[in-house]
């Protein structure tokens, strides 16, 4: 008898589990009669989307899901892709690793928080992915990380996508020049001194490539009777960025700037760049356009230094009519939560169209992250990361209403609760309280007796 | 004698080069004329919304609204198919006290000192501050600029965005700006016990009530006649003490603001509490206290970790549904552009695109004590309205043209220069 009841317990906690488990991991879903917004498609009226194991396996209408699949009746409502934020610093424990010009060696995804509530927020905003970035106070600073907003996990590794490409960071202005020139009196103290950090860099990786070249050449011939050259991470790094293996995603604002690295890229052969933040693009957005993997703006941030001065809310408009692959960024836990509405102004500042707008944050930050392969539009074969609408995502009124990563729901407007923490600090109960609207977090970490603004 | 001549003609043809060089990207400027703008879909938000109605520019007010207004020597802008909205008011900003937030040198909305109530917003407004232009073609017109920092920082202006003086700026209202001390933890970085915490306000409270009690003493003796040095921030308070002057009393978190609304029922003063931005959590405390509030960003983050990640959207919608006048403010100074958007934001999040819009106009009108002549559209109030192409809340809408006290404003700004001169370039790469 008690053997049976302790069976039948067993029995019961690997039901739950299982039940548990298919909750949470397998992403089968089916949303009938939704507006579908596909981004590269066009939009689709009254259409279903089928989803299997995370993957849209069809689009079409009538569509039928096996007996478990979760359904969902999405009427009236207006289903896009997951928006995707290339510029983001959200679930990082520390952003800047400031103690050095060049810090490539650095890498973000040693450092994720899994335990952000942000990511909770990001999603209720209907954000999926974020790419979550090294600061600015280096002119090549660390390598970051692409994350899929898989909360409730306490792995931090859940949360990588590790399908995304290697990227990393650069950093040009005034951030670079007051962390290192006037906090250290080191160079960069000028956007002369950038240039020759950068190039400086660029020359001692390919000595340091020619180095290992050489002694690797001697060592197949047998003819080694020498150590081998000095291991260097951040040397290493800078190789792969000459190589191709890395995009850089580089912090800028001015046009001389840009226009500077650009032609930088050109001599040394990279042209795996986006340029981020980028306020003066549109000065320079023929030459953006045809040598650069695209730009990462802002909606409207302008004059919060004097670097963005003379800046203009046109900018993504000027951008994507100059045929550069833009994409609107929140650099903010704040504005994540609602770049659909960022990426509607470029339409009072533009006119641009529904889907050129939204394809600013959807199918053009894919591209800039090397993974337009897998998401940033509904298509057959893509992962099914998905935002449901009540109205269309680019009014004022548009609220998100359910949000899946890998087909697998993460917010849902209708069960949200209040306390959406997965670790408390009981020893900080009640929690802070903390009056913000996002500040801009590029310059986190950064000692601030030597920086003085806290400005990205 | 001939080369002289050649010489002089070459002159002149270079000076009336030079002449023609300066002409050349002609500067619009606002002027007044008398304007009927007729067929309009009128929201005058205090008398519903007019279908197909004329409105009437005169001397800078609204000299009628009606059907088939009789033109002479109007200038007529018709506006079939578009609406007429009065000019939004943002609630609290610091818009023309700074022109570049990192730059110390054009930030003049602090002053030294924690008692400064003296110090004047309207003072330091830059007339020609480059985001005045770029605030105004969005449709808001009118803000309170407001110092900051310390207990009583200084004192609020409204302002219009249109003149050359701060003085043919002035809105007509001013504030006293008040800091309510706070008994919260604050960041992630504040580890002071809660009793600390209270010893702190108690002790920040205790000196804000010893300045009062001057403020009250020093009122008496000037009532009364008696002599007294120069004593600006005395007489700068005591204009709060015998109502000269509303208090706008900053206070955020919901501990504060049930100690704020106990600090002010024994004060016979205008009070308005400003921030409130956990006031959702004891709105009916506040309702209770018939206290008007000022709110806002409305696009700002949850105040802790533990509430809703919408509790900052839906805190204006149930502050009026517990009874608050509530009015709205971005906080911003490069960006107030954002006002119609926070209310968008508002009206999404249950308050409703009707009281919204009231947010924005007529509550901040009246808390303002301005309502006479503006925030919303009706005969004998002053012409601040503009034209916009659908629902001013929407990105998609575009503002066509703002009035400012009956100026025709210029729709162009250095955002939208930029975009002209870039947009199709020359010389390509």
């Amino acid at each position: 008898m008690n053997k049976k009841r302790l069976l039948l317990a067993g029995l019961l906690i690997w039901l739950s589990a299982q039940v548990y488990a298919q909750e949470n991991h397998s992403g089968d879903l089916l949303i009938k009669n939704a507006q579908v917004i596909t981004i590269t498609n066009g939009s689709l009226e009254n259409t279903d989307v089928l989803v299997k194991k995370g993957i849209i396996t069809e689009i079409g209408t009538n569509l039928k899901a096996s007996k478990n699949t979760k359904t969902v009746d999405a009427s009236g409502q207006y289903l896009m892709p997951g928006i995707i934020d290339a510029h983001s610093h959200l679930a990082l424990e520390v952003i800047n690793e400031a103690s050095s010009p060049i810090t490539a060696e650095v890498q973000m995804r040693d450092v994720i928080d899994p335990f952000d509530i942000s990511i909770y927020r990001a999603l209720a905003g209907g954000t999926t992915i974020s790419h979550a970035m090294h600061g600015s106070a280096n002119v090549i600073g660390g390598q970051n990380v692409t994350l899929k907003h898989r909360y409730g996990t306490r792995d931090p590794n859940r949360l990588i996508m590790e399908e995304a490409p290697r990227t990393i960071k650069f950093a040009l202005g005034e951030n670079p020049t007051r962390v290192h020139g006037i906090g250290k009196n080191l160079q960069p103290r000028s956007r002369m001194g950038v240039e020759a950090v950068i190039r400086n860099g660029f020359e001692e990786a390919l000595q340091y490539k020619a180095a290992w070249g050489k002694w690797n050449l001697e060592k197949q011939k047998k003819e080694i009777n020498t150590a081998p050259p000095k291991y260097s991470s951040r040397l290493q790094t800078l190789v792969d960025i000459l190589e191709g293996k890395i995009i850089i995603h580089c912090h800028s604002y001015r046009a001389d700037e840009i226009y500077m690295l650009i032609q930088v890229c050109k001599e040394y052969g990279v042209d795996k760049i986006v340029f981020s933040h980028v306020n003066e693009g549109f000065k320079v957005a023929p030459e953006l356009a045809k040598y650069t993997m695209g730009a990462s703006v802002f909606s409207d941030w302008w004059a919060y230094k004097f670097e963005v001065y003379y800046s203009t809310a046109y900018n993504a408009a000027i951008l994507t009519k100059n045929g550069v692959v833009t994409s609107i960024n929140s650099d903010s836990d704040e504005l994540i939560r609602h770049l659909y509405h960022e990426a509607a102004k470029t339409q009072r500042y533009g006119g641009l169209t529904d889907n050129e707008a939204l394809a600013l944050i959807t199918i053009n930050p894919a591209k800039q992250l090397g993974i337009d392969k897998y998401v940033g539009s509904i298509e057959v074969g893509k992962q099914a990361d998905l935002v449901l609408f009540d109205n269309h995502p680019l009014s004022i009124y548009a609220i998100p209403q359910m949000t899946w990563v890998d087909g697998i729901k993460y917010f849902d407007r209708k069960s949200d609760q209040a306390d959406q923490r997965i670790k408390i600090n009981l020893k900080r109960s009640p929690d802070p309280f903390r009056l913000s609207t996002g500040s801009h977090d590029c310059m986190q970490d950064v000692d601030m007796s030597f920086t003085e603004n806290y400005h990205n | 004698m001939k080369k002289l001549k050649i010489l002089i003609w070459c002159c002149c043809f270079l000076l009336s080069q030079g002449l023609m060089a300066q002409i050349e990207g002609e500067v619009i400027k606002p002027y007044k004329a008398n304007f009927l703008l007729t067929n309009a879909k009128i929201y005058t938000v205090t008398k519903g919304i007019l279908e197909g109605h004329d409105l009437l520019i005169e001397d800078g007010l609204i000299k009628a609204i009606g059907k088939d207004i009789p033109h002479q020597n109007h200038s007529i802008i018709d506006c079939s198919g578009k609406s007429l909205y009065p000019g939004f008011i943002d609630s609290g900003t610091s818009l023309g006290i700074v022109e570049i937030n990192s730059l110390t040198e054009t930030q003049d909305y602090m002053e030294l000192g924690k008692f400064t109530p003296q110090m004047q917003a309207l003072t330091a407004v830059n007339p020609n501050g480059v985001a005045i232009p770029v605030t105004r073609v969005s449709g808001v017109t009118t803000v309170l600029t407001q110092p900051r920092g310390g207990y009583f920082p200084g004192t609020a202006a409204l302002i219009n965005l249109n003149g050359y003086t701060p003085a043919q700026m002035f809105g007509g209202f001013k504030g006293l700006i008040m800091n309510f001390p706070s008994a919260v933890r604050s960041g992630s970085n504040d580890n002071r016990s809660l009793e600390d915490l209270e010893k702190s306000a108690t002790k920040t409270l205790d000196e804000i009530n010893i300045l009062w009690e001057k403020a009250a003493t020093y009122l008496a003796i000037k009532t009364k006649g008696g002599e007294m040095d120069y004593y600006p921030e005395m007489e700068q308070l005591s204009k709060v003490l015998n109502k000269e002057l509303p208090l706008l009393i900053e206070v955020n978190a919901a501990k504060d603001i049930v100690l704020a609304l106990e600090w002010i029922k024994e004060k016979d003063v205008k009070i308005v509490l400003t921030g409130v931005a956990e006031g959702w959590k004891v709105a009916e405390k506040i309702a209770a206290a018939s206290v008007s509030v000022i709110t806002g960003p409305v696009l700002a983050l949850p105040t802790r970790d533990s509430d809703n990640y919408d509790s900052p959207y839906n805190n204006p919608a149930l502050l009026h549904k517990a009874g608050v006048k509530v009015a709205l403010r971005t906080m911003e100074s490069e960006n107030v552009r954002n006002l119609p958007f926070n209310a968008g934001f508002a009206a999404a999040y249950g308050m409703g695109t009707t009281e919204a819009l009231k947010a924005i106009t007529i509550n901040p009108a009246e808390i303002f004590g301005v309502s006479d002549s503006i925030g919303s559209l009706e005969e004998g109030k002053k012409a601040t309205l503009f034209i916009a192409d659908g629902d001013p809340f929407e990105p998609k809408t575009q503002v066509h043209q703002v009035f400012i006290n009956g100026y025709r404003i210029p729709m162009t700004n250095r955002h939208i220069r930029l975009y002209q001169e870039f947009l199709d370039r020359e010389m390509q790469p």
